[in-house]
């Protein structure tokens, strides 16, 4: 029976070419659009670190020294704070990070000075956000304690310094000191960088920032300290900075510490870790806000810095809006279409058609039209994520249609189209035969 | 014509009519907020920066080999610069108007007051406003002996010394205003800090911080008498005529690299540039909006011609009888005509209720201002046009219905 309502269908599509099209192409027009800033918003929202960020967490404490409440901690930690988190070792694995900017040569290589990002971070910083490696690997706990010269590099500046070959070994100049390559990522560009996220509050919705490629150079936290001395920003400062050249002492927070807790009693330890030590400098008099700190998860931070940028999130709803408009077009469009059948089913049901079947046959044909909707939706949505690539913003590389959207996109154009079909097949299936026939 | 007969034949086609109505209210809806938001982007992009746009270059270099002075650099730098043929005035500044990356402090006017009023950008630099072309609009610029190396007032910070300070600023009228409404602010003083007092001495028209994404605090901006050393984060602002800036550039990076060619240059670009780059989220934003209103009201506009059509072929008889009676084809033009225009009217008035309620929502997640009262009357006319066009086509197929159709048994 399938193959003859899909018959049917075909030809009754057929029979109104101009009809079929208007349709067809409104259920496109609004896949398309609506698919385009979902794989946006699915790419830009999800996870970067899928079955490990359930075990990530950023601790915050408060170090500002003024009396009056404060809402949230920082969302950095001053250097003394995070350096004596870190060295408590309570977590699995714990790492600092904090991000700069300064010089680096390769002299040898004859290639001009290029300003690079470097990450200063520490020994777990690999194994615990999963990084792949192409060549060699991360450095030890006893590199971080010795201060040692070595560096991993991205796969990017791989690419662009040794043509992708194998640099383990080979050296570089950061700024003025010699750095021996332990070891080469391959392709890594989590979304968002989210180790860096912080400060997403204060950013008026504009945080496509948060999804720029990690840093080129990543090296050990004290090494980096001194080889890029004076090179470091604060997050921010609550007071004037006495030397800006050097923040280990200063009162600024510029400094952000991630730990991985992997049992709930484990993050339950942790929490109470954090607020003792909190205790414990108000103690010291270091702290004002001891009970101001939190343990945020990875997600959790996410969702707080709000990292989706707000324009993103505005186009999803447009363009669902847009679908909806769609979806009433070709509601009305089928109705009428059916409606003008009258006659042919009146015949039909008189002929013996129950209403399940004249219902199955309008079903029949919307779905098709729902089909050749999701079919050119499609190509709209590839059209339109080939737009949003060709925008200046930082995420723009990272937009593609995967398998899911793929499908979903699929699904969202037979379900759309079914669910338009409905009313106007139930409309059909209900008319009563014997007064379409008199009319004939 | 009579308006009773279109009503009782919608009545007969309830669902329809709905769908119909739905669809009209629904782009109405959207298409008013999308007007609204694409204004309120553009004005956005229209903000003054304050100064001549036209005139200036921007170069950045960074990390400079060890410096034993980096305020001997800096004035080295600014010598070189002012050698290249064709530039009117060179200086060195910490940001640029809409430039980005900003440098902000909090101001007082009680240093005992916990909370600041408000945070404002801090301009570093001498010749600012003239190599700016900022316009002064009282008071004077700041002299070059008010000036402080940045080293030295830091060190000031800590020691409590206030003699190292910066102890006067220039500020913008909109700063002023905000701090002092409706008094003269040459000779009044505010506080960054504790120690950090400082005398206004001169108002600028206008001088938006380089972080202007909102309009109301845009102009929030002062120029405090410090002088920084060379580096990264510096930029050197070139003035110029506007026909030689492609020149100029290219001869300042030159004469940098002359200077020091172990430096990098990180940036070089124009001012147009930089506003161009500033708001390239809004234009992209804005773009965007114009398709979706285009796209929307193309759909709806089809949606109405497809009905409009479907109706037309369903009353052909009907249409014979009216002609066979008397109707001239005018009446029957005026008839769906006036069908749709009911159909409109119905589709706006709810439309109009649906724009103020995603403006509710979107006032609430994304600080947009409040939908002034004029959109609604732009969507409607909108809507109404686009639907007398629609419909225009299958009315007139239905005003060529000839009477003997009526005469025909099918």
């Amino acid at each position: 029976m399938f193959g003859y309502y899909l018959d049917l269908a075909l030809r009754s599509l057929k029979r109104n070419k101009a009809l079929t099209v208007l349709m067809v192409l409104a259920i496109a027009v609004g896949i398309g659009a609506s698919m385009t800033t979902l794989t946006v918003m699915h790419l830009l929202s999800g996870d970067p670190l899928p079955g490990r960020s359930g075990t990530l967490f950023y601790p915050q404490v408060d170090p500002d020294p003024d009396p009056s409440p404060n809402h949230q901690p920082y969302d950095m930690m001053d250097y003394r704070s995070a350096q004596e988190l870190w060295s408590a070792h309570r977590a699995d694995r714990e790492a600092m990070v904090t991000s700069s900017q300064l010089r680096l040569t390769a002299s040898h290589l004859n290639l001009p000075p290029l300003m690079a990002q470097m990450l200063s971070t520490t020994s777990d910083f690999f194994p615990m956000f999963d990084v792949p490696f192409r060549y060699g690997g991360g450095w030890t706990a006893e590199d971080d304690r010795s201060r040692a010269r070595v560096a991993v590099i991205s796969s990017d500046l791989n690419d662009k310094l040794f043509n992708g070959a194998d640099s383990v070994g080979r050296t570089l100049r950061l700024k003025d000191s010699d750095v021996r390559i332990v070891g080469v990522l391959a392709p890594w560009r989590p979304s968002p960088q989210f180790y860096d996220v912080a400060g997403g509050r204060f950013s008026n919705g504009d945080t496509a920032g948060f999804y720029q490629r990690p840093e080129d150079v990543f090296v050990p936290f004290q090494s980096s300290l001194e080889i890029n001395a004076g090179g470091f920003q604060p997050f921010t400062c609550w007071s004037m900075p006495g030397d800006p050249a050097h923040l280990q002492n200063s009162p600024c927070v510029w400094v952000a510490l991630w730990v991985q807790l992997d049992s709930a009693a484990k993050v339950a330890g942790y929490r109470r870790f954090v607020a003792d030590y909190a205790a414990q400098q108000k103690a010291l008099g270091r702290f004002v806000h001891a009970d101001n700190t939190q343990l945020r998860s990875l997600m959790g931070w996410l969702d707080f810095n709000q990292v989706v940028p707000s324009d993103v999130r505005l186009q999803t709803w447009l363009a669902l809006a847009f679908l909806l408009i769609c979806l009433f077009n070709t509601v009305g469009l089928l109705l009428a279409k059916f409606l003008r059948r009258a006659g042919e089913i009146g015949v039909r049901r008189a002929l013996g058609a129950s209403r399940a079947a004249v219902f199955a046959q309008c079903l029949v044909e919307a779905g098709l039209i729902g089909l050749l909707g999701g079919a050119s939706g499609l190509l709209l949505t590839l059209f339109g994520l080939w737009l949003v690539r060709s925008q200046p913003v930082e995420y723009a590389d990272l937009v593609h249609l995967d398998t899911t959207m793929f499908l979903a996109t699929f699904a969202l154009a037979v379900v759309a189209s079914l669910l338009a079909g409905v009313l106007p097949a139930l409309r059909a299936s209900r008319m009563p035969p014997g007064l379409q026939l008199k009319t004939l | 014509m009579d308006i009773l007969p279109i009503l009782s034949t919608l009545r007969r086609h309830k669902i329809t009519s709905w769908l119909l109505i739905l669809e009209i209210a629904l782009t109405c809806a959207i298409v008013c907020n999308a007007v609204f938001m694409i204004g309120h982007r553009l004005q956005h992009m229209r903000m003054s920066s304050g100064i001549d746009e036209h005139a200036l270059v921007q170069v950045q270099v960074a990390d400079i080999a060890p410096s034993p002075d980096i305020y001997a650099r800096a004035k080295e730098d600014l010598a070189v610069l002012r050698q290249i043929p064709g530039v009117q005035a060179v200086a060195m500044t910490n940001q640029l108007p809409l430039g980005g990356s900003s440098s902000n402090a909090s101001v007082k006017l009680d240093p005992t007051q916990r909370q600041p009023i408000l945070s404002a950008g801090t301009y570093f630099g001498r010749d600012l406003p003239q190599t700016f072309g900022a316009r002064l609009v009282a008071g004077r610029n700041l002299k070059p002996e008010e000036y402080i190396d940045a080293d030295i007032a830091i060190k000031a910070l800590a020691t409590g010394d206030t003699k190292g300070l910066p102890a006067v600023a220039v500020v913008t009228q909109a700063l002023a205003q905000r701090l002092w409404p409706g008094q003269n602010p040459l000779g009044k003083s505010f506080y960054l800090t504790d120690t950090v007092s400082l005398r206004v001495v001169g108002v600028l028209a206008g001088l938006a911080r380089a972080n202007a994404h909102d309009d109301a605090t845009a102009q929030y901006t002062m120029i405090l008498p410090l002088l920084m050393g060379a580096g990264k984060d510096q930029s050197y602002i070139l003035r110029t005529r506007p026909q030689d800036r492609a020149a100029v550039l290219k001869a300042a990076v030159a004469a940098l690299k002359k200077a020091d060619p172990l430096r990098v240059v990180t940036r070089q670009r124009t001012y147009d540039d930089v506003r161009h780059e500033f708001f390239a989220n809004d234009r992209a934003m804005a773009g965007i909006l114009v398709g979706v209103i285009v796209a929307l009201l193309t759909v709806t506009a089809l949606g109405i011609v497809g009905l409009a059509s479907f109706w037309v072929a369903q009353r052909r008889r009907t249409i014979g009888v009216r002609r066979a009676l008397g109707a001239t084809r005018g009446h029957i033009l005026r008839y769906f005509q006036t069908e749709n225009f009911l159909l409109a009217t119905f589709g706006i008035a709810l439309g109009m209720l649906l724009a103020y309620g995603i403006n509710l929502f979107l006032m609430l997640h994304y600080e947009l201002p409040r939908l002034p009262a004029f959109y609604f009357p732009v969507g409607a006319v909108a809507l109404w046009l686009i639907g007398q066009l629609a419909v225009l086509g299958p009315a007139l197929r239905a005003a060529a219905v000839p009477p003997v159709v009526a005469t025909r048994s099918v």
